[in-house]
């Protein structure tokens, strides 16, 4: 479903100098899979997550999704192709202005759906995530664990192929860490969506993912395989992650 | 000048009422000129500046500094000068410089730089993150700024609104000492040169009442718009 090819991603440093995001990477995520991206804070899980959809664009590599290569697309190919690609953020980004139904509805909105089918589609995705009663509320009378319902809703309003999700819970109590990953668990098994979520925690990769890449300093150290719990991990980065979980 | 007395003060005032009702006109003409030109020049003016800013949609550094010093340009001029320089400009587009429509045309000048910083300013408050998770779902530019930057603003955008009127009200009074008419401009001719100081007070009065109004539906109306 997703191939990074030989990726590199350079910021440059308020000092003039460059930072290496992502240095020559490659991976391929394989449809209907969890996939996780875990590595400690600045090692550019982030930034590769962020390279899938174009929000960062590399400065070599291809990016190919679902057959076709993003970099090769003009703006208005592109923005088509983002429809296809869900997002969750750890900050929710929900619109504050917008009620739960009104997020929900933007995405549609944008890709040119009716307002029935809009209407029908907010329903499911509210039923889906489970909060068909906070339909008319607005973001600021949400609890934190509900407004990333209605970012997940949000992202898969569109039926998207891929739903990336950067540190979903980092921002969630643990209680509410676990029905959020729960809920993309759901999604991921009842509708086939491809999940990448990038995680600094252990757990999140062992409650959800089938497998796992292990980045440091821009570079992918190793992918694990998970089986239920046990995380068959053979890099000393992969153990300390383990180890501090 | 003799003694004046309330009773007085009234009956004089009574006998201006239809000029006073016409400084009332010239000044919500004034007004709606100046502010349908800070809103349909300025609130776009107001958009690039935000978008050319660095790490922005459309960051570009030579559009934002060009235009940002151009505001900062016609910002700079006192109201009064900038209302005699634009004595040139004003004869040709409204054909006399005498008047409340040719006054309109300097308080459009100065409304719309003002209001291009105010609308600059709000969408900052917007988090990036909101703007970049609509770039994500694919979102064009023009349903970024019309779906996401205007809606989460909107509040912020009324209270601008707000701030620019109430300014615009006390530089209509300027715009009087060069035969723009109005109510500042009542106040000063009948009022501070003239001393008809019930006149004065009067009409500073009529001010003080026109003000606290707009800022009392200017707050209803953003809190009324902001979710937030």
């Amino acid at each position: 479903m997703i191939h990074l090819q030989n990726i590199c991603k350079r910021f440059r440093r308020p000092d003039g100098g460059w930072f290496d995001a992502v240095c020559d990477t490659s991976l391929s995520i394989a449809a209907g899979e969890v996939f996780g991206l875990i590595g400690f804070s600045g090692a550019g899980k982030s930034t590769l997550l962020r390279l899938i959809n174009l929000l960062e664009r590399p400065d070599s590599g291809a990016v190919i999704v679902a057959g076709q290569d993003l970099t090769a697309l003009d703006a208005k190919a592109l923005r088509r192709a983002r429809q296809q690609l869900g997002m969750v953020f750890q900050q929710f980004n929900l619109m504050a202005n917008r009620t739960v139904a009104g997020n929900i509805a933007f995405p549609l909105e944008i890709a040119g759906w009716s307002a029935a089918d809009i209407a029908s589609r907010v329903a499911e995705c509210l039923e889906i995530v489970g909060l068909t009663d906070r339909a008319g509320h607005y973001p600021a009378q949400l609890s934190g664990g509900q407004k990333q319902r209605v970012g997940i809703a949000r992202a898969l309003a569109p039926r998207p192929k891929v739903i990336l999700a950067d540190e979903p819970t980092s921002a969630l109590d643990p209680k509410t860490t676990q029905s959020i990953l729960d809920c993309l668990k759901d999604i991921n098994q009842r509708f086939g969506v491809t999940v990448v979520i990038v995680t600094h925690e252990m757990h999140v990769v062992r409650s959800i993912c089938h497998r796992a890449a292990v980045l440091d300093a821009g570079r992918v150290v190793e992918v694990v395989e998970v089986n239920g719990a046990e995380v068959d991990a053979r890099s000393a980065l992969a153990r300390s992650l383990l180890e501090a979980a | 000048m003799e003694e004046l007395t309330f009773a007085a003060a009234l009956a004089d005032l009574a006998s201006m009422a239809p000029e006073i009702w016409q400084a009332c006109r010239e000044t919500a003409l004034m007004l709606a000129v100046g502010l349908a030109a800070a809103i349909t020049l300025g609130g776009p003016l107001g958009i690039v500046l935000y978008l050319s800013q660095p790490g922005q949609l459309f960051a570009n550094r030579w559009v934002h500094g060009l235009l940002g010093w151009t505001v900062n340009l016609v910002r700079s001029f006192p109201f009064i000068i900038l209302m005699v320089s634009l004595v040139p400009l004003t004869r040709l587009i409204v054909g006399s410089t005498i008047g409340p429509v040719a006054a309109a045309v300097p308080l459009s000048f100065a409304a719309i730089p003002y209001f291009a910083r105010l609308v600059e300013q709000t969408l900052r408050e917007i988090p990036r993150g909101v703007v970049e998770a609509a770039e994500a779902m694919g979102a064009s530019p023009l349903q970024i700024i019309v779906k996401v930057l205007l809606n989460e603003a909107r509040s912020g955008l009324i209270s601008s609104l707000t701030i620019l009127t109430i300014s615009f009200l006390s530089y209509s009074a300027v715009a009087g000492v060069v035969g723009g008419g109005g109510i500042g401009d009542l106040a000063i001719r009948y009022g501070y040169y003239r001393f008809q100081t019930d006149v004065m007070v009067a009409m500073v009065l009529l001010l003080v009442l026109i003000v606290q109004i707009i800022q009392f539906v200017g707050n209803r109306l953003a809190a009324r718009l902001d979710k937030r």
